[in-house]
C-alpha cells in the first residue's frame, strides 16, 4: 500500500560538497508459475523433500536434454504484455557458464543477446504523481538449486529441487530514485503479476527476489555514477535498507574524494551493510554462447495475438474503472486493485453495499484487522457477503458507525452473520423521534445544572448530554437523530 | 560348416528366420569370437549372461516379423544403457551405470535384437585413432599395431574382427566414417536429427550424430532403419514419417547426378587416394551416372572452423563432470575449487582437457566474436556450399580419408596431423547433411580405404541406392586373417 507521505519528491543525500541523487535500477527474478520447470517435466511445488522433484535432466545426466515447457513460454509472453512490453517472436537460450555445486549442467540456460520480451514500461503512482519506470527487457532462464551450508559443519548439503524451475529476469532502467520508488514498483511488478497468474510473487519462498543496482551522482549532473550491484535481496524491506546504506557509503566515498568501484556486493540483514563479493576485475567470464540442444525459440504472432486477447483487466485500467464507475478517489482505487484478490472483495461488497462506504470500511477496519491477524483478505475471517451486509446496516441506517465496529469484533469471534448478530444482541439503532425526544427529556431533567452551565454559554457540555445519551441507550441511539434533538430541545 | 559370424547382418537374419540357426546358437558364436579377440581390446563391457538370456527368451518366443529378430549388438560405450556401465572411454565416467536407455538403443532392443557389450572409443569421442581411451587403445583387425580410426575405433575394430553382426557409432567430425573406412566396412552419418541424441553422452551438440558400421549397404539399410525416429525428448530431432530404407534399397543410378569437389584433392595427399577415387567414378559413370565437377570453396576453412565450435560445446558439455553427483570424484581437496580441480585433472585425459582448453579460450570475452562467432559465420558459408551445388546434382563423391590406417602411436604427439585426418568428413556434420563411407579398395600395405558419399538432407535413400549398386559393382571383399585369436 502506497502511503501518502509528502506531496514532493525529496529524497537526496547531503553531503558536505553538495546534494546526491540516488540512481538505482532493478534485476528482478519472478519464479514462474507452471506445473512443471523450464526444460524438464519435475513439479515445481514449493515445500517438498529436498531433491524429491528432480530429474536426470535437473541433475544433468549424461546425454539428457532439455525440451522447452511451452507454458512458461506463455507465461513470459503474459507478462511482457502485461509491462506494455515488445514481444519478440525470435529469442533464443544461450548457456551461461560457470561451476557451483548447485548448478548441475556446469551452465545455465539464459537469454542474453536475443530476450522473448523487450523494452516495456510500468506505471507508478507516488505521492507526487504518476512515474513511469522503463522496462529494459525480460528473458526467461532457470533456476539453480539450492546450497546449504548450515545443516553440517564440515559439509554443504544440495538440493537440487529448485534446479531447472523456470525465472523470468525482468531487468529496468536506472529509472527509479529511492527506496520508496523501489517499494512502490516490486509492489506493482508483484501485483501486475499476480493479476495475470504468472508468478505467485511469494518472497518468503523467493519466488520473487532481486538485484539492485545502486549509484549517486550530484543533482543535476547528466552522467551515471559508477554502480554496484547488490545481489540477490529477498524483502522489501531489505531491498530499502541495502539502498540507504549502499547510497550513503558511496556518497561517502565521493566527499572523501575517493572512487566507487564497480563490484558486486552482498547485503548483511543482521549488520544492515553492504561488502564486496566480487570486484570488476574478478567478474566471472560467463562465456555465453547459444544452446546447441535448444533450437531459437520462434513464436508465431497469432498466439501473441491470441494470449493478448485473453489477458485479465489490469490494475491500471481497474483503478481507471474504480475512479470512474464507483466515484472513487485516486488513493482508494489504488489502494483497492492492488491486488486483484482485494478488488474481487470490493466489487462483490460495493455491489451488494455503498460503493464509497464499502470502500472506506475496507480499507479502515478490514485491513487493520487482517494486519494485525498476519492475515490477507484471500483467508479473510469475513466473506465479502457479511461485510458488504454490515456496510449496508451502516447505509440504511439500522446501526451506528459506533455500534458497527462491535458488530464487526462479534462477526471475526463468532463467524455469524450481522443481520444475526444485531438481532440477538439487541443492537438495533434508535431511530424513533419520539422515544428519544423521552430520552433525552429524562436526560436533561435529571441534569439541570448542566443545562444552565450550557445555556449560560458553557456550549462543551453538549458532548456531554450526547455521552448521557448513548450510555443510557447502550450506544443504540442514533447519533444524528440525538444531536439534533438535543439541539431543538437545549434551545427551548 | 559355415561361420556365422562371418555373414552379413542381412544373411544372419535369414538364417535366423529360417530358423537355420538360433538365436541362441549365434549369440554364443559371438561370445565366442569376443573371448579369442581380447588382444583387440574392442570391448569395455562385455553383457554375455544377459544377451544369453534374451537369446534364450526370443528363441522360446521368436518374433520373425521385427528387423532385427534375436540380433545380438554390441554398441558403442557412449550410448547410455540401462543397468550397463557406460563409460564414454573416460575415467570419470568409469563406474557410471545409467538408470535409463539411449532413444537409439532402445529403437534398436525394441525391433528384436539385444545388448551383447560395450565397445571402446576415444574418450568423449575426441579422437580419430581410439589412442584416447582410458581403457586403452583398439587394434585394428586389419593388422597388429594399426589403429582402427576413432573415435569408433572400438566399433569398427569388432564389426571387422566378426566380434558383433552391426554395430553403431556417433561421428561428430568423422567417427563414424573414418574408422569405416580403415577397417573396410561401411559407416553412415545421417542428417543432423535423423536419429536422436537423447541418452548420448554429448562431446559438441550441434554435431553429434549416430549411425549405423556395417559389413554392407543391406545392413547400413537395416540398422538405419531401426534406430532412427522422431523423439520429441531432443528438441533437434526431426519430425518426420519414419522411412523403410531396406525395402526400397535399389541399385538402379542412371542418370542420376555425382558432382566432384575440386577442393577435396588436397596437397600431399597420397597418389592411391587419388587413384581409388578415380576408380569411384569410372564405376559410378559406367552404372549410368553423370559426373559433374563442383567447387565448394569454403572446404579449406572447415577443419579450423570445427576445431572451434567442436571444442565450445564440448568444453561446456562436459562441465557437468565435476564429481558431485555420479561418476568419479577425486578424494583430495580441501574445499568445493579443489575438489572440482582434482576430479577433472585426474577424471580426463589430455586430449579432452585440450579440447576443454581450446573451447573455454575461443568463448572467452574478447575472444568469441574472433573464434567462435566467425567460425558460425564461416559455418554458414560451408552449408551455402553444399545447398548451391544440390541444385545442380544428386550427390557428391569425396575419398572417406586423405589415408590409410596408421600405426598405434604415429600421430598422439601431433594433435594437428591427427586432426588432419578428418579433413574430409567434417564438412558435412558442419552442414548437417548424410554421409556414408564405403569401402573401395586397398592400398599397397593392403589396408582399406574408403569412398565417401555425400547427400542432400534427410537423402539417405539416395546415398544408400547409390552405394548399394557401387558395391555390386566395385568388387571389394574385406579378407581379414584372424591372426589375433
Amino acid at each position: 500500500m502506497v502511503v501518502m507521505k509528502s506531496e514532493k519528491f525529496d529524497y537526496f543525500i547531503n553531503g558536505d560538497k553538495g546534494k546526491y541523487e540516488v540512481v538505482i535500477g532493478l534485476e528482478v527474478h519472478a519464479q514462474v508459475l507452471s506445473n512443471s520447470k523450464l526444460f524438464s517435466g519435475s513439479p515445481t511445488k514449493f515445500g517438498a523433500e529436498p531433491n524429491e522433484h528432480v530429474s536426470l535432466i535437473d541433475s544433468a545426466f549424461p546425454g539428457m536434454l532439455p525440451v522447452i515447457n511451452e507454458e512458461c513460454v506463455k507465461q513470459a509472453v503474459r507478462t511482457g504484455l502485461g509491462l506494455n512490453a515488445k514481444i519478440n517472436n525470435y529469442s533464443v537460450f544461450d548457456r551461461k557458464n560457470y561451476f557451483y555445486a548447485d548448478l548441475p549442467q556446469g551452465y545455465q540456460i539464459s537469454q542474453y543477446k536475443n530476450p522473448i520480451v523487450g523494452e516495456g514500461k510500468v506505471l507508478l503512482d507516488m505521492p507526487y504523481g504518476s512515474k513511469e519506470v522503463g522496462i529494459e527487457r525480460l528473458h526467461l532462464e532457470q533456476d539453480a538449486g539450492k546450497s546449504i551450508h548450515d545443516m553440517d559443519p564440515s559439509n554443504t548439503y544440495v538440493d537440487l529441487n529448485r534446479s531447472g524451475i523456470a525465472l523470468m529476469e525482468i531487468v529496468s532502467k536506472p529509472d527509479l530514485r529511492s527506496p520508496d520508488e523501489v517499494n512502490a514498483y516490486i509492489k506493482k511488478l508483484r501485483s501486475i503479476m499476480r493479476y495475470l497468474g504468472t508468478c505467485d510473487g511469494n518472497m518468503q519462498e523467493g519466488s520473487l527476489r532481486a538485484d539492485v543496482n545502486v549509484s549517486v551522482r550530484k543533482v543535476g549532473v547528466k552522467e551515471f555514477g559508477t554502480r554496484c550491484e547488490i545481489k540477490n535481496v529477498n524483502s522489501i524491506k531489505f531491498m530499502q535498507m541495502a539502498i540507504e546504506y549502499e547510497a550513503s557509503r558511496q556518497v561517502e566515498l565521493l566527499e572523501s574524494g575517493k572512487e566507487i568501484d564497480q563490484e558486486t556486493r552482498l547485503f548483511d540483514t543482521k549488520k544492515n551493510e553492504t561488502r564486496s563479493m566480487r570486484s570488476k576485475e574478478d567478474a566471472h567470464d560467463y562465456r555465453y554462447f547459444p544452446d546447441p540442444d535448444l533450437l531459437p525459440l520462434k513464436l508465431d504472432q497469432k498466439l501473441v495475438d491470441d494470449l493478448k486477447k485473453s489477458l485479465p483487466e489490469l490494475p491500471d485500467k481497474k483503478k481507471e474503472r474504480f475512479v470512474k464507475d464507483y466515484g472513487l478517489n485516486a488513493y482508494e482505487a489504488n489502494v483497492l486493485v492492488s491486488e486483484k484478490e482485494i478488488s474481487d472483495y470490493y466489487e462483490e461488497v460495493a455491489k451488494l453495499s455503498d460503493n464509497k462506504l464499502a470502500a472506506t470500511w475496507m480499507m479502515g477496519d478490514l485491513f487493520a484487522m487482517l494486519n494485525d491477524k498476519g492475515l490477507n483478505i484471500s483467508n479473510s475471517p469475513i466473506s465479502a457477503k457479511d461485510f458488504a451486509e454490515l456496510v449496508q446496516a451502516i447505509k440504511s441506517g439500522e446501526i451506528s458507525g459506533r455500534i458497527a465496529k462491535e458488530v464487526f469484533e462479534i462477526m471475526i469471534e463468532s463467524g455469524d452473520n450481522p443481520k444475526k448478530i444485531i438481532e440477538t444482541k439487541g443492537l438495533k439503532q434508535q431511530s424513533d423521534p419520539k422515544e428519544l425526544e423521552k430520552m433525552i427529556n429524562e436526560i436533561l431533567a435529571k441534569n439541570k445544572d448542566k443545562v444552565d452551565q450550557y445555556k449560560s454559554g458553557k456550549e462543551k457540555l453538549f458532548g456531554f448530554f450526547v455521552g448521557q445519551v448513548m450510555k443510557s441507550s447502550g450506544g443504540k441511539a442514533n447519533p444524528q437523530l440525538t444531536n439534533e434533538i438535543l439541539k431543538k430541545l437545549l434551545k427551548g | 560348416m559355415i561361420d556365422i559370424t562371418n555373414q552379413s547382418l542381412n544373411q544372419i537374419i535369414k538364417r535366423i528366420k529360417t530358423k537355420e540357426i538360433s538365436s541362441t546358437d549365434l549369440t554364443k558364436a559371438y561370445i565366442k569370437n569376443i573371448e579369442g579377440a581380447k588382444k583387440l581390446n574392442a570391448f569395455v563391457t562385455t553383457t554375455f549372461d544377459y544377451a544369453l538370456d534374451k537369446a534364450k527368451q526370443f528363441d522360446n518366443k521368436p518374433n520373425f516379423d521385427q528387423l532385427l529378430p534375436g540380433i545380438p549388438l554390441a554398441v558403442k560405450d557412449l550410448f547410455c544403457t540401462e543397468n550397463f556401465k557406460t563409460t564414454a572411454g573416460s575415467n570419470i565416467l568409469n563406474n557410471f551405470v545409467p538408470s535409463y536407455e539411449s532413444t537409439v538403443t532402445k529403437n534398436l532392443w525394441d525391433n528384436g535384437s539385444f545388448l551383447l557389450g560395450k565397445l571402446n572409443c576415444d574418450e568423449f569421442a575426441m579422437g580419430s585413432s581410439n589412442e584416447t581411451s582410458y581403457f586403452g587403445n583398439v587394434i585394428n583387425p586389419v593388422g597388429d599395431q594399426i589403429v582402427p580410426g576413432g573415435s569408433s575405433g572400438g566399433s569398427s575394430s569388432a564389426l571387422a574382427a566378426d566380434l558383433t553382426p552391426a554395430t553403431i557409432g556417433t561421428d561428430t567430425g568423422g567417427s563414424i566414417r573414418q574408422p569405416a573406412s580403415f577397417t573396410g566396412t561401411v559407416g553412415l552419418k545421417p542428417t543432423y536429427g535423423l536419429c536422436s541424441r537423447w541418452g548420448i553422452v554429448a562431446f559438441a551438440s550441434s554435431l553429434d550424430q549416430a549411425g549405423p558400421m556395417t559389413k554392407d549397404i543391406t545392413d547400413c539399410a537395416i540398422m538405419l532403419e531401426a534406430m532412427s525416429g522422431f523423439d520429441e525428448k531432443d528438441s533437434t530431432s526431426i519430425n518426420k514419417k519414419k522411412e523403410n530404407y531396406s525395402k526400397n534399397l535399389k541399385d538402379n543410378i542412371k542418370g542420376l547426378k555425382i558432382g566432384i569437389p575440386k577442393e577435396y584433392r588436397v596437397d600431399n595427399m597420397p597418389k592411391e587416394i587419388d587413384e581409388l577415387w578415380e576408380k569411384g567414378k569410372k564405376i559410378l559413370k559406367d552404372l549410368g551416372a553423370d559426373l559433374i565437377d563442383i567447387s565448394l570453396p569454403h572446404t579449406k576453412y572447415a577443419l579450423p572452423t570445427y576445431y572451434i565450435v567442436a571444442p565450445a560445446e564440448a568444453s561446456s558439455n562436459l562441465a557437468r563432470y565435476d564429481g558431485v553427483r555420479y561418476g568419479y570424484r577425486s578424494e583430495k581437496g580441501k574445499d568445493l575449487i579443489e575438489m572440482y580441480e582434482n576430479t577433472r585433472s585426474e577424471g580426463f585425459g589430455d586430449e579432452v582437457k585440450r579440447r576443454i582448453l581450446i573451447g573455454t579460450y575461443v568463448l572467452s570475452s574478447g575472444y568469441y566474436d574472433a573464434y567462435y562467432l566467425k567460425a558460425q559465420k564461416v559455418r554458414q558459408l560451408i552449408k551455402k556450399d553444399f545447398d548451391d551445388n544440390f541444385t545442380k546434382v544428386d550427390a557428391i563423391l569425396t575419398p572417406s580419408t586423405p589415408s590409410s590406417a596408421f600405426k598405434i602411436g604415429e600421430k598422439t604427439n601431433d594433435p594437428v596431423s591427427m586432426y588432419l585426418n578428418d579433413i574430409f568428413t567434417v564438412p558435412t556434420n558442419l552442414a548437417g547433411l548424410p554421409a556414408l563411407s564405403l569401402p573401395a579398395g586397398l592400398d599397397k600395405q593392403g589396408l582399406p580405404l574408403g569412398l565417401q558419399l555425400i547427400g542432400k538432407p534427410l537423402d539417405e535413400q539416395k546415398i544408400l541406392n547409390i552405394g548399394y549398386a557401387f558395391e555390386k559393382n566395385c568388387g571389394f571383399k574385406n579378407e581379414i586373417k584372424k591372426w589375433w585369436s
